[in-house]
Protein backbone atom coordinates (compact mmCIF):
# COMPACT_ATOMS: atom_id res chain seq x y z
CA UNK A 1 0.00 0.00 0.00
CA UNK A 2 1.53 3.28 -1.01
CA UNK A 3 0.64 6.77 0.05
CA UNK A 4 -0.24 7.51 -3.57
CA UNK A 5 -2.92 4.83 -3.53
CA UNK A 6 -4.14 6.13 -0.22
CA UNK A 7 -4.71 9.54 -1.61
CA UNK A 8 -6.60 8.25 -4.66
CA UNK A 9 -8.90 6.00 -2.72
CA UNK A 10 -9.76 8.76 -0.29
CA UNK A 11 -10.51 11.16 -3.08
CA UNK A 12 -13.17 8.66 -4.03
CA UNK A 13 -14.39 8.88 -0.47
CA UNK A 14 -14.86 12.61 -0.92
CA UNK A 15 -17.39 11.99 -3.65
CA UNK A 16 -19.52 10.07 -1.23
CA UNK A 17 -19.47 12.67 1.48
CA UNK A 18 -22.60 14.35 0.18
CA UNK A 19 -24.68 11.28 0.91
CA UNK A 20 -25.38 12.26 4.45
CA UNK A 21 -25.49 15.88 5.40
CA UNK A 22 -23.12 16.90 8.16
CA UNK A 23 -24.96 19.05 10.64
CA UNK A 24 -23.45 21.46 13.10
CA UNK A 25 -22.86 20.19 16.60
CA UNK A 26 -25.39 21.18 19.21
CA UNK A 27 -24.31 23.01 22.29
CA UNK A 28 -25.16 20.00 24.49
CA UNK A 29 -22.58 17.88 22.75
CA UNK A 30 -19.76 20.32 23.18
CA UNK A 31 -16.59 19.65 25.17
CA UNK A 32 -14.39 22.66 25.71
CA UNK A 33 -10.65 22.19 25.98
CA UNK A 34 -9.16 24.91 28.15
CA UNK A 35 -5.66 25.43 29.49
CA UNK A 36 -7.04 25.27 33.00
CA UNK A 37 -7.85 21.59 32.68
CA UNK A 38 -10.07 19.20 30.84
CA UNK A 39 -13.73 18.50 31.56
CA UNK A 40 -14.56 15.00 32.79
CA UNK A 41 -14.40 12.54 29.88
CA UNK A 42 -17.67 12.43 27.92
CA UNK A 43 -19.47 9.06 28.09
CA UNK A 44 -19.95 7.90 24.50
CA UNK A 45 -21.53 4.71 23.16
CA UNK A 46 -19.75 3.41 20.05
CA UNK A 47 -21.85 0.59 18.61
CA UNK A 48 -20.48 -2.14 16.37
CA UNK A 49 -20.82 -1.05 12.76
CA UNK A 50 -23.25 -3.43 11.06
CA UNK A 51 -22.57 -5.36 7.84
CA UNK A 52 -19.10 -6.76 7.23
CA UNK A 53 -17.16 -8.37 10.07
CA UNK A 54 -14.66 -5.51 9.89
CA UNK A 55 -17.40 -3.21 11.19
CA UNK A 56 -16.79 -4.25 14.79
CA UNK A 57 -13.04 -3.73 14.33
CA UNK A 58 -13.68 -0.24 12.97
CA UNK A 59 -15.78 0.56 16.04
CA UNK A 60 -12.98 -0.77 18.24
CA UNK A 61 -10.38 1.52 16.64
CA UNK A 62 -12.70 4.54 16.93
CA UNK A 63 -13.32 3.80 20.62
CA UNK A 64 -9.59 3.35 21.34
CA UNK A 65 -8.75 6.61 19.55
CA UNK A 66 -11.35 8.64 21.43
CA UNK A 67 -10.38 7.06 24.74
CA UNK A 68 -6.70 7.90 24.11
CA UNK A 69 -7.57 11.59 23.83
CA UNK A 70 -8.56 11.59 27.50
CA UNK A 71 -11.72 13.51 26.58
CA UNK A 72 -14.04 10.55 26.01
CA UNK A 73 -15.07 7.53 28.01
CA UNK A 74 -16.38 4.80 25.69
CA UNK A 75 -19.14 2.87 27.46
CA UNK A 76 -18.67 -0.90 27.78
CA UNK A 77 -20.74 -2.58 25.05
CA UNK A 78 -22.20 -5.08 27.50
CA UNK A 79 -24.17 -2.21 29.05
CA UNK A 80 -25.94 -1.35 25.77
CA UNK A 81 -29.73 -1.84 25.88
CA UNK A 82 -30.63 -1.15 22.24
CA UNK A 83 -29.04 -3.37 19.62
CA UNK A 84 -28.46 -1.32 16.47
CA UNK A 85 -29.76 -3.21 13.44
CA UNK A 86 -30.33 -0.35 11.01
CA UNK A 87 -27.73 2.40 11.63
CA UNK A 88 -29.72 4.76 9.39
CA UNK A 89 -32.62 4.79 11.83
CA UNK A 90 -32.89 7.17 14.75
CA UNK A 91 -31.78 5.29 17.90
CA UNK A 92 -34.04 4.95 20.95
CA UNK A 93 -32.52 7.84 22.87
CA UNK A 94 -34.16 6.79 26.16
CA UNK A 95 -32.20 3.52 26.06
CA UNK A 96 -28.94 5.44 25.68
CA UNK A 97 -29.86 8.04 28.25
CA UNK A 98 -30.51 5.18 30.66
CA UNK A 99 -26.89 4.01 30.45
CA UNK A 100 -25.51 7.53 30.77
CA UNK A 101 -24.39 8.07 27.18
CA UNK A 102 -24.11 11.69 26.06
CA UNK A 103 -23.42 10.60 22.48
CA UNK A 104 -24.02 7.50 20.36
CA UNK A 105 -22.13 6.44 17.25
CA UNK A 106 -23.77 4.08 14.77
CA UNK A 107 -22.52 2.93 11.40
CA UNK A 108 -22.14 0.29 8.77
CA UNK A 109 -19.43 -1.31 6.67
CA UNK A 110 -20.46 -2.76 3.31
CA UNK A 111 -18.43 -4.49 0.64
CA UNK A 112 -19.45 -3.07 -2.76
CA UNK A 113 -19.59 -4.98 -6.06
CA UNK A 114 -16.48 -3.20 -7.34
CA UNK A 115 -14.46 -4.46 -4.34
CA UNK A 116 -14.51 -1.21 -2.42
CA UNK A 117 -15.59 -0.88 1.17
CA UNK A 118 -18.31 1.65 2.02
CA UNK A 119 -18.25 2.92 5.61
CA UNK A 120 -20.99 5.15 6.96
CA UNK A 121 -21.24 6.64 10.41
CA UNK A 122 -23.66 8.84 12.32
CA UNK A 123 -23.03 10.68 15.57
CA UNK A 124 -26.16 11.18 17.68
CA UNK A 125 -26.69 13.77 20.39
CA UNK A 126 -28.61 11.93 23.11
CA UNK A 127 -29.74 14.97 25.10
CA UNK A 128 -31.01 16.85 22.06
CA UNK A 129 -32.29 13.74 20.29
CA UNK A 130 -30.70 14.76 16.99
CA UNK A 131 -28.02 13.67 14.54
CA UNK A 132 -24.87 15.73 15.08
CA UNK A 133 -22.80 14.40 12.17
CA UNK A 134 -22.98 11.79 9.45
CA UNK A 135 -20.62 10.91 6.63
CA UNK A 136 -19.91 8.06 4.23
CA UNK A 137 -16.54 6.94 2.88
CA UNK A 138 -15.51 4.60 0.07
CA UNK A 139 -12.12 2.96 0.18
CA UNK A 140 -10.12 -0.19 -0.42
CA UNK A 141 -10.87 -2.77 2.30
CA UNK A 142 -7.21 -2.79 3.40
CA UNK A 143 -7.63 0.86 4.42
CA UNK A 144 -10.23 0.19 7.09
CA UNK A 145 -8.05 1.42 9.94
CA UNK A 146 -7.53 4.77 8.21
CA UNK A 147 -11.28 5.15 7.77
CA UNK A 148 -11.76 4.39 11.47
CA UNK A 149 -9.20 7.10 12.35
CA UNK A 150 -10.87 9.58 9.98
CA UNK A 151 -14.28 8.86 11.58
CA UNK A 152 -12.73 9.33 15.05
CA UNK A 153 -11.28 12.67 13.88
CA UNK A 154 -14.75 13.73 12.66
CA UNK A 155 -16.34 12.83 15.99
CA UNK A 156 -13.55 14.61 17.92
CA UNK A 157 -13.95 17.72 15.79
CA UNK A 158 -17.74 17.78 15.97
CA UNK A 159 -17.74 17.57 19.74
CA UNK A 160 -14.63 19.55 20.74
CA UNK A 161 -14.47 22.06 17.91
CA UNK A 162 -10.76 21.20 17.53
CA UNK A 163 -9.15 19.26 14.70
CA UNK A 164 -8.49 15.64 15.55
CA UNK A 165 -5.12 13.88 15.50
CA UNK A 166 -5.99 10.24 14.89
CA UNK A 167 -5.32 9.94 11.15
CA UNK A 168 -1.62 10.57 11.64
CA UNK A 169 1.65 8.69 11.76
CA UNK A 170 4.74 8.80 13.92
CA UNK A 171 8.28 8.33 12.68
CA UNK A 172 10.75 7.35 15.39
CA UNK A 173 13.99 5.57 16.22
CA UNK A 174 13.50 1.88 17.09
CA UNK A 175 16.19 0.81 19.57
CA UNK A 176 17.58 -2.60 20.45
CA UNK A 177 20.78 -4.17 21.76
CA UNK A 178 23.11 -3.36 24.67
CA UNK A 179 23.37 0.14 26.09
CA UNK A 180 26.89 0.80 24.83
CA UNK A 181 26.20 -0.43 21.29
CA UNK A 182 22.53 0.33 20.65
CA UNK A 183 21.20 -0.56 17.22
CA UNK A 184 18.97 2.25 15.98
CA UNK A 185 16.62 2.00 13.04
CA UNK A 186 14.16 4.42 11.52
CA UNK A 187 10.60 3.19 11.95
CA UNK A 188 7.15 4.54 11.16
CA UNK A 189 3.76 3.62 12.57
CA UNK A 190 0.21 4.89 12.86
CA UNK A 191 -0.25 7.09 15.94
CA UNK A 192 -1.89 4.15 17.75
CA UNK A 193 1.08 1.86 17.11
CA UNK A 194 -0.50 -0.13 14.26
CA UNK A 195 1.09 -0.69 10.83
CA UNK A 196 4.65 -0.47 12.16
CA UNK A 197 7.28 -0.37 9.40
CA UNK A 198 11.03 -0.47 9.95
CA UNK A 199 12.71 1.72 7.32
CA UNK A 200 16.46 1.13 7.80
CA UNK A 201 18.42 -2.05 8.49
CA UNK A 202 20.31 -0.91 11.58
CA UNK A 203 23.71 -1.00 9.86
CA UNK A 204 24.16 2.73 10.39
CA UNK A 205 23.28 4.71 13.51
CA UNK A 206 20.29 6.95 12.70
CA UNK A 207 18.83 9.76 14.81
CA UNK A 208 16.16 12.50 14.87
CA UNK A 209 13.81 11.66 11.96
CA UNK A 210 11.20 14.31 11.02
CA UNK A 211 8.37 14.27 8.46
CA UNK A 212 7.89 16.62 5.58
CA UNK A 213 4.41 18.21 5.59
CA UNK A 214 3.21 15.76 2.90
CA UNK A 215 4.64 12.74 4.79
CA UNK A 216 6.39 11.77 1.54
CA UNK A 217 9.85 12.46 2.92
CA UNK A 218 11.68 12.00 6.18
CA UNK A 219 14.71 14.10 7.03
CA UNK A 220 17.10 12.56 9.59
CA UNK A 221 20.72 12.10 10.62
CA UNK A 222 22.72 9.00 9.76
CA UNK A 223 26.27 7.79 10.40
CA UNK A 224 26.19 5.98 7.05
CA UNK A 225 29.71 5.70 5.61
CA UNK A 226 31.17 6.67 8.99
CA UNK A 227 30.20 10.32 8.68
CA UNK A 228 27.31 11.82 10.63
CA UNK A 229 25.22 13.80 8.19
CA UNK A 230 21.67 14.76 7.32
CA UNK A 231 19.79 12.67 4.76
CA UNK A 232 16.38 12.75 3.12
CA UNK A 233 14.45 9.52 2.56
CA UNK A 234 11.54 9.10 0.19
CA UNK A 235 9.07 7.02 2.18
CA UNK A 236 7.55 5.19 -0.81
CA UNK A 237 10.74 4.28 -2.64
CA UNK A 238 12.97 4.02 0.43
CA UNK A 239 15.61 5.99 -1.48
CA UNK A 240 18.01 7.93 0.76
CA UNK A 241 19.88 10.98 -0.38
CA UNK A 242 22.57 13.04 1.33
CA UNK A 243 21.30 16.58 1.93
CA UNK A 244 24.25 18.74 0.95
CA UNK A 245 27.88 17.72 1.13
CA UNK A 246 29.66 19.61 3.88
CA UNK A 247 33.07 19.03 5.45
CA UNK A 248 31.60 18.89 8.96
CA UNK A 249 28.79 17.09 10.74
CA UNK A 250 25.24 18.13 9.83
CA UNK A 251 22.51 17.36 12.35
CA UNK A 252 19.24 18.43 14.00
CA UNK A 253 17.28 18.83 10.74
CA UNK A 254 13.64 19.99 10.47
CA UNK A 255 11.44 20.89 7.52
CA UNK A 256 9.88 24.29 7.12
CA UNK A 257 6.07 24.18 7.35
CA UNK A 258 5.78 24.40 3.53
CA UNK A 259 8.35 21.63 3.07
CA UNK A 260 10.54 23.73 0.78
CA UNK A 261 13.39 24.29 3.24
CA UNK A 262 15.29 22.29 5.84
CA UNK A 263 16.86 24.05 8.80
CA UNK A 264 19.73 22.24 10.56
CA UNK A 265 23.04 22.58 12.37
CA UNK A 266 26.45 22.31 10.76
CA UNK A 267 29.53 21.77 12.92
CA UNK A 268 32.62 23.41 11.44
CA UNK A 269 35.90 22.97 13.34
CA UNK A 270 33.86 21.85 16.31
CA UNK A 271 31.50 24.85 16.32
CA UNK A 272 27.80 24.33 15.58
CA UNK A 273 25.82 27.04 13.79
CA UNK A 274 22.40 27.03 12.14
CA UNK A 275 21.89 26.93 8.39
CA UNK A 276 18.86 26.69 6.15
CA UNK A 277 18.80 24.80 2.85
CA UNK A 278 16.40 25.11 -0.05
CA UNK A 279 15.41 21.49 -0.72
CA UNK A 280 15.07 21.85 -4.50
CA UNK A 281 18.02 24.07 -5.39
CA UNK A 282 20.15 22.86 -2.46
CA UNK A 283 21.32 26.42 -1.94
CA UNK A 284 22.25 27.11 1.65
CA UNK A 285 22.33 30.18 3.83
CA UNK A 286 23.78 30.70 7.25
CA UNK A 287 21.47 31.91 10.02
CA UNK A 288 23.82 32.09 13.02
CA UNK A 289 27.53 32.83 13.31
CA UNK A 290 28.61 32.49 16.91
CA UNK A 291 31.26 30.50 18.82
CA UNK A 292 28.48 29.08 21.03
CA UNK A 293 26.61 25.86 20.30
CA UNK A 294 23.54 26.76 18.21
CA UNK A 295 21.29 23.78 17.49
CA UNK A 296 17.78 22.23 17.52
CA UNK A 297 16.20 24.83 15.20
CA UNK A 298 12.43 24.77 14.54
CA UNK A 299 10.33 27.02 12.27
CA UNK A 300 7.26 28.94 13.40
CA UNK A 301 4.12 27.71 11.59
CA UNK A 302 4.14 30.72 9.22
CA UNK A 303 7.80 30.07 8.40
CA UNK A 304 8.87 33.58 9.36
CA UNK A 305 10.81 32.76 12.53
CA UNK A 306 13.09 30.07 13.91
CA UNK A 307 13.39 29.08 17.56
CA UNK A 308 16.64 27.35 18.57
CA UNK A 309 18.83 26.33 21.46
CA UNK A 310 22.09 28.11 22.24
CA UNK A 311 24.58 28.28 25.11
CA UNK A 312 25.76 31.73 23.98
CA UNK A 313 24.63 33.22 27.30
CA UNK A 314 26.61 30.67 29.32
CA UNK A 315 23.94 27.98 29.63
CA UNK A 316 21.52 26.33 27.24
CA UNK A 317 18.57 28.63 26.56
CA UNK A 318 15.96 29.20 23.87
CA UNK A 319 16.26 32.01 21.33
CA UNK A 320 14.00 33.22 18.52
CA UNK A 321 15.26 34.86 15.33
CA UNK A 322 13.91 35.72 11.90
CA UNK A 323 14.09 32.77 9.50
CA UNK A 324 16.33 35.02 7.38
CA UNK A 325 18.80 35.27 10.26
CA UNK A 326 19.55 38.40 12.29
CA UNK A 327 19.89 39.11 15.97
CA UNK A 328 18.21 36.42 18.10
CA UNK A 329 16.28 37.28 21.24
CA UNK A 330 16.33 35.05 24.27
CA UNK A 331 12.90 33.81 25.43
CA UNK A 332 13.68 31.36 28.29
CA UNK A 333 14.62 32.78 31.66
CA UNK A 334 13.58 30.18 34.25
CA UNK A 335 15.96 28.03 36.27
CA UNK A 336 17.65 25.13 34.52
CA UNK A 337 18.69 24.47 30.93
CA UNK A 338 16.26 24.64 28.02
CA UNK A 339 16.75 22.59 24.86
CA UNK A 340 14.99 21.08 21.79
CA UNK A 341 12.40 23.82 21.22
CA UNK A 342 9.58 22.90 18.83
CA UNK A 343 7.00 25.42 17.68
CA UNK A 344 3.39 24.26 17.93
CA UNK A 345 1.62 23.94 14.55
CA UNK A 346 -1.01 26.40 15.91
CA UNK A 347 1.68 28.89 16.85
CA UNK A 348 0.49 29.45 20.41
CA UNK A 349 3.24 27.54 22.25
CA UNK A 350 6.82 26.38 21.98
CA UNK A 351 7.53 22.96 23.52
CA UNK A 352 10.96 22.20 24.95
CA UNK A 353 13.06 19.83 27.03
CA UNK A 354 14.10 21.30 30.38
CA UNK A 355 16.92 20.01 32.56
CA UNK A 356 16.49 21.21 36.11
CA UNK A 357 18.06 19.67 39.18
CA UNK A 358 18.33 15.96 38.63
CA UNK A 359 15.47 15.57 36.19
CA UNK A 360 14.55 16.21 32.58
CA UNK A 361 11.04 17.29 31.70
CA UNK A 362 9.06 18.44 28.70
CA UNK A 363 7.13 21.67 28.88
CA UNK A 364 5.62 24.51 26.90
CA UNK A 365 5.90 28.29 26.93
CA UNK A 366 4.41 31.01 24.77
CA UNK A 367 6.64 32.29 21.95
CA UNK A 368 7.27 35.41 24.05
CA UNK A 369 8.62 33.18 26.82
CA UNK A 370 5.64 33.61 29.17
CA UNK A 371 3.25 31.03 30.56
CA UNK A 372 5.83 28.29 31.09
CA UNK A 373 4.45 24.92 32.29
CA UNK A 374 6.15 21.58 32.73
CA UNK A 375 3.92 18.78 31.43
CA UNK A 376 5.93 15.71 32.39
CA UNK A 377 9.21 15.05 34.12
CA UNK A 378 11.35 12.05 35.08
CA UNK A 379 14.96 10.84 35.02
CA UNK A 380 14.99 11.68 31.31
CA UNK A 381 12.02 13.02 29.34
CA UNK A 382 13.27 14.42 26.05
CA UNK A 383 12.36 15.59 22.58
CA UNK A 384 8.71 16.72 22.45
CA UNK A 385 6.81 16.63 19.15
CA UNK A 386 3.37 18.12 18.51
CA UNK A 387 0.22 16.46 17.28
CA UNK A 388 -1.06 18.46 14.29
CA UNK A 389 -3.86 20.02 16.36
CA UNK A 390 -1.31 21.49 18.80
CA UNK A 391 -3.17 19.98 21.77
CA UNK A 392 -1.11 16.84 22.41
CA UNK A 393 2.62 16.11 22.55
CA UNK A 394 4.68 12.97 22.28
CA UNK A 395 8.20 12.56 23.70
CA UNK A 396 10.53 9.80 24.84
CA UNK A 397 11.26 8.72 28.39
CA UNK A 398 14.41 6.86 29.36
CA UNK A 399 14.53 5.06 32.69
CA UNK A 400 17.84 5.06 34.58
CA UNK A 401 20.36 2.37 33.63
CA UNK A 402 21.12 -0.23 36.23
CA UNK A 403 24.03 -2.63 36.61
CA UNK A 404 25.24 -2.16 33.07
CA UNK A 405 21.75 -2.65 31.64
CA UNK A 406 20.31 0.16 29.57
CA UNK A 407 17.13 1.62 31.05
CA UNK A 408 13.93 1.21 29.02
CA UNK A 409 13.32 3.93 26.43
CA UNK A 410 9.66 4.41 25.56
CA UNK A 411 7.36 6.88 23.81
CA UNK A 412 4.80 8.76 25.86
CA UNK A 413 2.09 11.30 25.12
CA UNK A 414 0.57 14.05 27.22
CA UNK A 415 -1.89 16.84 26.49
CA UNK A 416 -0.92 20.49 26.47
CA UNK A 417 -2.49 21.00 29.90
CA UNK A 418 -0.23 18.31 31.41
CA UNK A 419 -3.05 15.79 31.78
CA UNK A 420 -3.59 12.43 30.12
CA UNK A 421 0.02 11.23 30.37
CA UNK A 422 0.23 7.73 28.90
CA UNK A 423 2.69 5.47 27.14
CA UNK A 424 2.49 4.88 23.40
CA UNK A 425 2.87 1.21 22.42
CA UNK A 426 5.90 0.30 20.32
CA UNK A 427 7.31 -3.11 19.38
CA UNK A 428 10.79 -2.27 20.72
CA UNK A 429 12.39 0.49 22.76
CA UNK A 430 11.77 3.77 20.96
CA UNK A 431 13.04 7.36 20.97
CA UNK A 432 13.00 10.56 18.90
CA UNK A 433 9.32 10.50 17.91
CA UNK A 434 8.10 12.98 15.28
CA UNK A 435 4.36 13.33 14.82
CA UNK A 436 3.08 13.80 11.26
CA UNK A 437 0.47 16.31 10.13
CA UNK A 438 -2.97 14.85 9.37
CA UNK A 439 -2.43 12.46 6.47
CA UNK A 440 -3.48 14.22 3.23
CA UNK A 441 -6.80 12.71 2.05
CA UNK B 1 36.57 -24.86 44.43
CA UNK B 2 33.48 -23.14 43.14
CA UNK B 3 33.40 -20.98 46.23
CA UNK B 4 37.01 -19.97 45.66
CA UNK B 5 36.39 -18.82 42.10
CA UNK B 6 33.33 -16.94 43.19
CA UNK B 7 35.39 -15.12 45.81
CA UNK B 8 37.94 -14.00 43.25
CA UNK B 9 35.25 -12.56 41.02
CA UNK B 10 33.61 -10.71 43.86
CA UNK B 11 36.96 -9.12 44.79
CA UNK B 12 37.53 -7.96 41.24
CA UNK B 13 34.07 -6.38 41.11
CA UNK B 14 34.59 -4.60 44.40
CA UNK B 15 37.90 -3.24 43.20
CA UNK B 16 36.16 -1.87 40.14
CA UNK B 17 33.44 -0.28 42.21
CA UNK B 18 36.01 1.34 44.49
CA UNK B 19 37.95 2.95 41.68
CA UNK B 20 37.93 6.71 41.53
CA UNK B 21 34.71 8.25 40.28
CA UNK B 22 36.90 10.91 38.67
CA UNK B 23 39.06 8.82 36.40
CA UNK B 24 42.27 10.40 35.32
CA UNK B 25 44.22 9.41 32.29
CA UNK B 26 47.25 8.07 34.12
CA UNK B 27 48.82 5.12 32.44
CA UNK B 28 47.29 1.85 33.52
CA UNK B 29 49.89 -0.24 35.26
CA UNK B 30 50.15 -3.79 36.47
CA UNK B 31 48.47 -6.82 35.03
CA UNK B 32 48.69 -5.50 31.46
CA UNK B 33 50.50 -7.72 29.01
CA UNK B 34 53.62 -6.14 27.50
CA UNK B 35 52.54 -4.07 24.51
CA UNK B 36 54.69 -4.11 21.40
CA UNK B 37 56.34 -0.68 20.91
CA UNK B 38 54.50 1.17 18.18
CA UNK B 39 51.44 -1.06 18.43
CA UNK B 40 47.84 0.02 18.82
CA UNK B 41 47.86 -1.84 22.14
CA UNK B 42 50.75 0.29 23.37
CA UNK B 43 48.92 3.46 22.37
CA UNK B 44 45.75 2.37 24.13
CA UNK B 45 47.27 0.84 27.26
CA UNK B 46 50.58 2.59 27.87
CA UNK B 47 50.14 6.04 26.34
CA UNK B 48 46.40 6.20 27.07
CA UNK B 49 43.97 6.69 24.21
CA UNK B 50 41.37 8.78 26.02
CA UNK B 51 40.88 11.96 28.00
CA UNK B 52 37.97 13.02 30.18
CA UNK B 53 35.98 16.23 30.45
CA UNK B 54 34.07 18.10 33.13
CA UNK B 55 30.30 18.43 32.90
CA UNK B 56 29.14 20.38 29.82
CA UNK B 57 32.75 21.41 29.11
CA UNK B 58 35.18 20.94 26.27
CA UNK B 59 38.12 22.51 28.13
CA UNK B 60 41.14 20.22 28.35
CA UNK B 61 41.95 19.47 31.97
CA UNK B 62 45.56 19.24 33.18
CA UNK B 63 45.46 15.41 33.19
CA UNK B 64 44.05 15.50 29.67
CA UNK B 65 46.86 17.76 28.44
CA UNK B 66 49.44 15.40 29.91
CA UNK B 67 47.91 12.41 28.14
CA UNK B 68 47.54 14.30 24.87
CA UNK B 69 51.17 15.45 25.04
CA UNK B 70 52.18 11.78 25.28
CA UNK B 71 49.78 10.90 22.45
CA UNK B 72 51.35 13.58 20.26
CA UNK B 73 54.88 12.36 20.98
CA UNK B 74 53.87 8.81 20.15
CA UNK B 75 52.00 9.81 16.97
CA UNK B 76 55.03 11.81 15.79
CA UNK B 77 57.24 8.77 16.37
CA UNK B 78 54.93 6.28 14.65
CA UNK B 79 53.99 8.14 11.50
CA UNK B 80 52.26 5.18 9.87
CA UNK B 81 49.09 5.88 11.87
CA UNK B 82 46.27 8.27 11.17
CA UNK B 83 43.91 9.08 14.02
CA UNK B 84 40.21 9.86 14.39
CA UNK B 85 39.29 11.70 17.56
CA UNK B 86 35.87 10.67 18.87
CA UNK B 87 33.98 13.16 21.01
CA UNK B 88 31.48 11.72 23.49
CA UNK B 89 29.03 13.07 26.06
CA UNK B 90 27.21 11.64 29.05
CA UNK B 91 23.46 10.97 28.94
CA UNK B 92 22.59 14.11 30.94
CA UNK B 93 21.93 16.27 27.92
CA UNK B 94 19.64 16.15 24.92
CA UNK B 95 20.66 14.15 21.88
CA UNK B 96 21.16 17.13 19.59
CA UNK B 97 23.01 19.31 22.10
CA UNK B 98 25.29 16.39 22.96
CA UNK B 99 26.16 15.88 19.30
CA UNK B 100 27.34 19.49 19.27
CA UNK B 101 29.16 19.08 22.59
CA UNK B 102 30.89 15.92 21.32
CA UNK B 103 32.02 17.85 18.24
CA UNK B 104 33.46 20.57 20.47
CA UNK B 105 35.33 18.03 22.61
CA UNK B 106 36.71 16.17 19.61
CA UNK B 107 37.89 19.48 18.17
CA UNK B 108 39.62 20.43 21.46
CA UNK B 109 41.58 17.18 21.39
CA UNK B 110 42.38 17.42 17.69
CA UNK B 111 43.54 21.04 18.00
CA UNK B 112 45.80 20.17 20.93
CA UNK B 113 47.40 17.27 19.05
CA UNK B 114 47.93 19.53 16.05
CA UNK B 115 49.47 22.21 18.28
CA UNK B 116 51.94 19.58 19.49
CA UNK B 117 53.07 18.99 15.93
CA UNK B 118 50.92 16.08 14.72
CA UNK B 119 50.27 16.89 11.04
CA UNK B 120 46.68 17.92 10.39
CA UNK B 121 46.42 15.56 7.44
CA UNK B 122 46.66 12.60 9.81
CA UNK B 123 43.86 13.83 12.08
CA UNK B 124 40.11 13.92 11.78
CA UNK B 125 37.27 13.85 14.25
CA UNK B 126 33.73 12.60 14.76
CA UNK B 127 31.08 13.26 17.39
CA UNK B 128 28.99 10.46 18.85
CA UNK B 129 27.13 12.66 21.32
CA UNK B 130 25.59 10.40 23.97
CA UNK B 131 25.05 7.50 21.57
CA UNK B 132 28.09 5.38 22.45
CA UNK B 133 28.66 5.39 26.21
CA UNK B 134 31.66 3.48 27.50
CA UNK B 135 29.90 2.69 30.75
CA UNK B 136 26.19 1.94 30.90
CA UNK B 137 25.21 3.49 34.20
CA UNK B 138 23.22 6.35 35.65
CA UNK B 139 25.55 7.80 38.26
CA UNK B 140 28.36 10.36 38.25
CA UNK B 141 31.00 7.61 37.98
CA UNK B 142 29.51 6.37 34.71
CA UNK B 143 28.81 9.85 33.37
CA UNK B 144 32.41 10.97 34.02
CA UNK B 145 33.80 7.99 32.10
CA UNK B 146 31.45 8.76 29.21
CA UNK B 147 32.43 12.45 28.91
CA UNK B 148 35.49 11.61 26.89
CA UNK B 149 37.62 12.13 23.85
CA UNK B 150 39.05 8.95 22.38
CA UNK B 151 41.93 8.96 19.91
CA UNK B 152 41.30 5.99 17.65
CA UNK B 153 44.13 4.84 15.37
CA UNK B 154 43.83 3.75 11.74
Amino acid sequence: MTLEKTRRSLLAAGAGMGLLAAMPARAELRLRITPGGNPPPMPIAITDFVGEAVGAQISGVIAADLERSGLFKPIDKSAFIEKIVDPGKVPRFADWRAIGADAVVTGSAQQLGDGRLKVEFRLWDVAAGTQAAGLAYFTQPAQWRRIAHIVADQIFKTITGEEGFFDTRVVYVAESGPGNARVKRLAMMDQDGANNRVLTDGGALVLTPRFSPTLQEIVYMSYQGGQPRVYIMNVDSGRQELLGNFPGMTFAPRFSPDGNRVVMSLATDGNSDIYVMDVRSRSISRLTNHPAIDTSPSFSPDGSQVVFNSDRGGSQQLYVMSSGGGEPRRISFGSGRYTTPVWSPRGDYIAFTKQDGGSFGVGVMRPDGGGERILASSYLDEGPTWAPNGRYLMFFRQSPNSRGQAGAVRLHMVDVTGQNLRSVPTATDASDPAWSPLIPQ
Amino acid sequence: MRTGIYGVMALALLAGACSSPEPTTTTPTGGVARAEPGSVAEFQQVVGDRVFFDLDSSQLRLDARETLTKQATWLKQYTRYAATVEGHADERGTREYNLALGARRAQSVQSFLASQGVPGARLKNISYGKERPEVVGSDEGAWQRNRRGVTSLQ
